[in-house]
């Protein structure tokens, strides 16, 4: 199916899906959905770089919170505009806010994007083990970096609040509803941004990157171009997965927002739903988050992270493809005399 | 007089305290057919492994089509048109035979189009390079499914298919039945008549004296016979060389 | 200047700590190419199992860690076994193999909020209290005695590599496998036992942990960069390189504490592991 057939296919999904829980009328859903969406976003994409090119990422909180903090700056500068915004060029930029939420993800995408296009180009000439072990750090050190920056209310946090409904289309949309199609578009716009790589040129050259580097360079594949590439998509939509949180949450503080929930996540639902196509990250962001939602509710959110985390290291030993690996498996079985 | 294609000058390369190659010189014409040989571990894979970018020489100076490769990634060599195999293997196991022979095409030979060339054009490149090394037949198989002798000949497809003007083979008939030896330096030998500089690095000795228009040989990292196969076999040194080990 | 040598001093004492915490990824990294990323979780582990025996029983941290070193030697070697089965004989390491790693690093923290909660914990000991002073120089017994213990298990850990068969062995596998197995000696064996002295390091590292500082759940997670810049910074197998590198990073770390503030240390290992990556890969005292 050609790319933008499948973007489409995406989008009317996605409209579908937005209508049905717009008539299931419960608040609930979009708030438990949100997470779910968002956890596709991150899963996906993570996958961009994770599955596809085989280099981990263990900072997606880092870059999850670049984007809520992005938002968060910026949201505090526009409701003081008078107080930050002065002189020509302020007077000028005032008028723009308060940006919405549509301009904040983009923004928070492009931040994210060059942070992680330059942490690509520190670490990613060398091999796969150091660049992990460095993104682990760099979420450590982005930690460091907002708990002193008073800022955004540094270890505090910051309060956001949000308006109670949106004009949008002439009816009134609460907010979370609001929030939901944005990360609803997010999520059609992730998946479509994997499908479109994976049936690409540069689709072919992530894959020999993770099946051999040596040989991909020897063949032709400029792979730390490859590589800086995958980290700058990856980042940048994990950027933007982050920025409309602080106006679904309303409280934002970093030892939340760096939590390892965001780690354990976007690398477990991908290996449990399977790493080589943009069906796995959703498979596996569908199941284990609608799982954890439950979890959380019935039983505990610690416990809830416990499963996941053993989840992942079970799926790694004996079901390296994930789920949709067991199921080609079975496929190839029943097909084979 | 032209400039030789491939110019190696004072090459070393050392692995903490021991030394891999030292004082390496050696030219290639274009369309030479050159045999490189030595005992195991003289350093033969390694002088490729410099040459080709994968590894990083301490010293010397590598020239190929006048243009310095210094510092050169290893794609943009591949880039310039040199191409090698591999000694043992390194197939792109997650994707399909005539996957493997897309990268080079496309990454290589059609590196500067914007639009990929329609797939149809592509596949059928494909199958005509495996068909050339005989593996046509496992076009749609992972490379898992390949004999050891398969995964070789997948190796030589690959660096075929990069369109080289100078192919480095090294070691690609290792293991292979008399008759496909007989077929590789017939597919080799063809290349050569198309103007593809070839360098082959083989233990099988009549392979490389048929095929080779020049040989040299390398012992301990050092270079100690060049010139023509008749001679050089013939060389006390090298005598020594085998003999003595 | 009495604060810049205060300063040194308490860097390195902390850095001795460091080169205990570091000697585990020396092996586990270093030698046998494993990234155990979750090294510093079992530390933690040890941590709260020296803090549960010394508030039962009132022994020793030291002591009871020294008590716990059979079974985190079994704990090694169990763990050992799984990762070889399932990634090291498929030749599958490298993602998968980090995100076992990383699976049983998540497990031992969010186990230990479920069983511990995010408190901090300590031990007692009569050496956690006093400091001894040297003209201007505070040395607080806390940081002295795991400092000195660490140089003596390391020391001890270079000396069994350098002299015993076994250790021998280790060196000879980190090295060359190929060789070690036409010496009719079976490296999947050696290697366990490797990554089980691993760890064992881990579980005394645990015990000095407690005694210098307070430990919950998440401390691990600093550790990580500390403790993988070192392995790097001092050359990856080697255990001297580990400690000069340690002491390094210690000093470097108590300097932009003391003039800068204690929020930014965990920059410092970062800045650490990028700068070696960057320029000296082999690192000080290099393979």
């Amino acid at each position: 199916m050609r790319p933008w057939k499948f973007s489409l296919l995406m989008l009317a999904a996605g409209a579908g899906v937005f209508a049905l829980a717009l008539a299931i009328r419960s608040d609930y859903l979009f708030f438990a959905g949100y997470v779910v969406l968002q956890f596709i976003v991150l899963a996906t994409a993570w996958n961009i770089l994770g599955g596809y090119c085989g280099y981990v990422n263990f900072g997606t909180a880092a870059f999850f919170a670049i984007g809520t903090y992005t938002t968060v700056a910026l949201h505090k500068i526009g409701t003081n505009s008078g107080r930050y915004l002065s002189g020509t060029l302020g007077e000028l930029l005032q008028p723009l806010f308060p940006l919405s939420v549509l301009t904040l993800v983009i923004l928070s995408g492009a931040v994210a994007g060059v942070i992680g296009l330059g942490m690509g180009y520190l670490t990613l000439r060398l091999r796969g083990v150091f660049f992990a072990i460095a993104t682990l750090a760099m979420a450590v050190v982005l930690q460091t970096l907002v708990i002193n920056w008073d800022f955004v209310g540094g270890s505090r946090g910051a309060y956001i609040i949000r308006d109670e409904s949106l004009p949008v289309v002439g009816f009134k949309l609460g907010y979370v509803q609001y929030l939901f199609a944005i990360m609803l578009l997010l999520a059609a716009v992730a998946i479509s941004v994997a499908r479109l790589i994976e049936g690409s040129r540069l689709g072919y050259g992530f894959a020999t990157i993770r099946d051999d580097e040596m040989a991909a360079e020897a063949a032709g594949v400029p792979t730390l171009r490859l590589k800086l590439i995958a980290t700058t998509i990856s980042g940048a939509l994990m950027g933007m997965a982050g920025a409309p949180y602080p106006y679904y949450i309303g409280y934002v503080e970093p030892a939340g927002t760096f939590g390892l929930q965001y780690a354990v996540n976007s690398i477990a639902m991908p290996m449990i739903g399977g790493t080589t196509s943009w069906a796995g990250p959703l498979i596996g962001a569908v199941l284990l988050g609608s799982m954890q939602q439950i979890a959380t509710v019935t039983i505990s959110s610690a416990v809830n992270l416990l499963l996941v985390g053993v989840l992942l290291v079970v799926f790694v030993v004996i079901a390296p493809n994930g789920i949709m690996g067991l199921v080609l498996d079975w496929q190839h079985a029943r097909r084979k005399p | 007089m032209t400039a030789p294609l491939l110019e190696v000058r004072g090459l070393a390369k050392r692995f903490g305290g021991f030394v891999a190659l030292e004082g390496i010189d050696l030219d290639v014409t274009s369309g030479e057919r050159l045999g490189l040989i030595g005992p195991n571990g003289s350093g033969k894979s390694t002088l490729v492994n410099c040459v080709c970018g994968t590894l990083h020489n301490e010293a010397g100076t590598v020239r190929f089509a006048g243009q310095d490769l210094n510092g050169l990634p290893a794609h943009r060599r591949t880039h310039l048109g040199l191409a090698r195999s591999f000694q043992l293997p390194r197939p792109f196991t997650s994707l399909s035979v005539a996957d493997n022979l897309r990268v080079p095409l496309l990454y290589t030979v059609r590196r500067r189009s914007l639009l990929i060339s329609s797939p149809a054009e592509l596949d059928e490149r494909c199958l005509d390079l495996l068909r050339q090394v005989g593996l046509d037949g496992k076009a749609r198989r992972r490379p898992s499914d390949l004999t050891q002798v398969e995964m070789r000949k997948l190796e030589l497809a690959r660096a075929m298919a990069a369109e080289p003007k100078l192919l480095i083979a090294d070691e690609a008939m290792a293991g292979l039945s008399h008759s496909e030896i007989e077929d590789i330096i017939a597919l080799l030998m063809r290349l050569s008549a198309q103007g593809i500089t070839i360098i082959m690095i083989e233990h099988i000795m009549r392979a490389v004296m048929r095929f080779s228009q020049r040989l040299a040989v390398l012992v301990s990292g050092r270079k100690v016979a060049d010139g023509r196969p008749k001679d050089v076999v013939n060389n006390p040194d090298v005598v020594r060389a085998y003999l003595g080990q | 200047m009495d604060l810049l040598i205060n300063a040194i001093v308490a860097g390195l004492l902390i850095g001795g700590f460091y080169a205990a915490v570091t000697a585990g990824i020396s092996i586990s990294f270093g030698m046998l190419d494993i990234v155990n990323i979750a090294h510093p979780g079992f530390i933690i582990l040890g941590s709260y199992i020296v803090y549960i025996i010394n508030a039962t029983t009132g022994a020793d941290p030291v002591a009871a860690a020294i008590v716990m070193l059979p079974v985190f030697y079994l704990l090694g070697m169990g763990i050992y076994l799984v990762y070889y089965a399932a990634f090291e004989r498929r030749g599958q390491e490298a993602l998968r193999g980090l995100a076992f790693f990383f699976g049983l690093l998540f497990i031992t923290e969010v186990g230990l909020i479920l069983v511990f909660g995010v408190d901090y914990r300590y031990v007692e000991a009569r050496y956690i209290g006093p400091t001894w002073r040297i003209g201007f120089v505070d040395l607080p017994l806390r940081m002295l005695v795991p400092c000195v213990v660490s140089l003596l298990m390391v020391l001890g850990l270079q000396l069994f590599l350098m002299k015993s068969f076994i250790g021998r062995a280790i060196q000879a596998v980190a090295q060359d496998q190929l060789a070690l197995q036409l010496l009719a000696a079976d490296p999947t064996r050696i290697k366990r036992m490797a990554f089980g002295i691993s760890m064992a390091t881990a579980a005394l590292a645990g015990a000095f942990l407690i005694i210098i500082q307070p430990v919950e759940p998440s401390v691990g997670r600093e550790y990580i960069g500390r403790a993988f810049a070192i392995c790097v910074l001092g050359g990856m197998g080697s255990l001297p390189g580990a400690v000069i590198a340690a002491m390094l990073l210690g000093v470097v770390e108590s300097f932009t504490a003391t003039f800068y503030g204690p929020s930014w240390a965990p920059a410092v290992s970062f800045g650490f592991l990028l700068a070696t990556l960057a320029v000296r890969p082999a690192g000080i005292l290099g393979r």
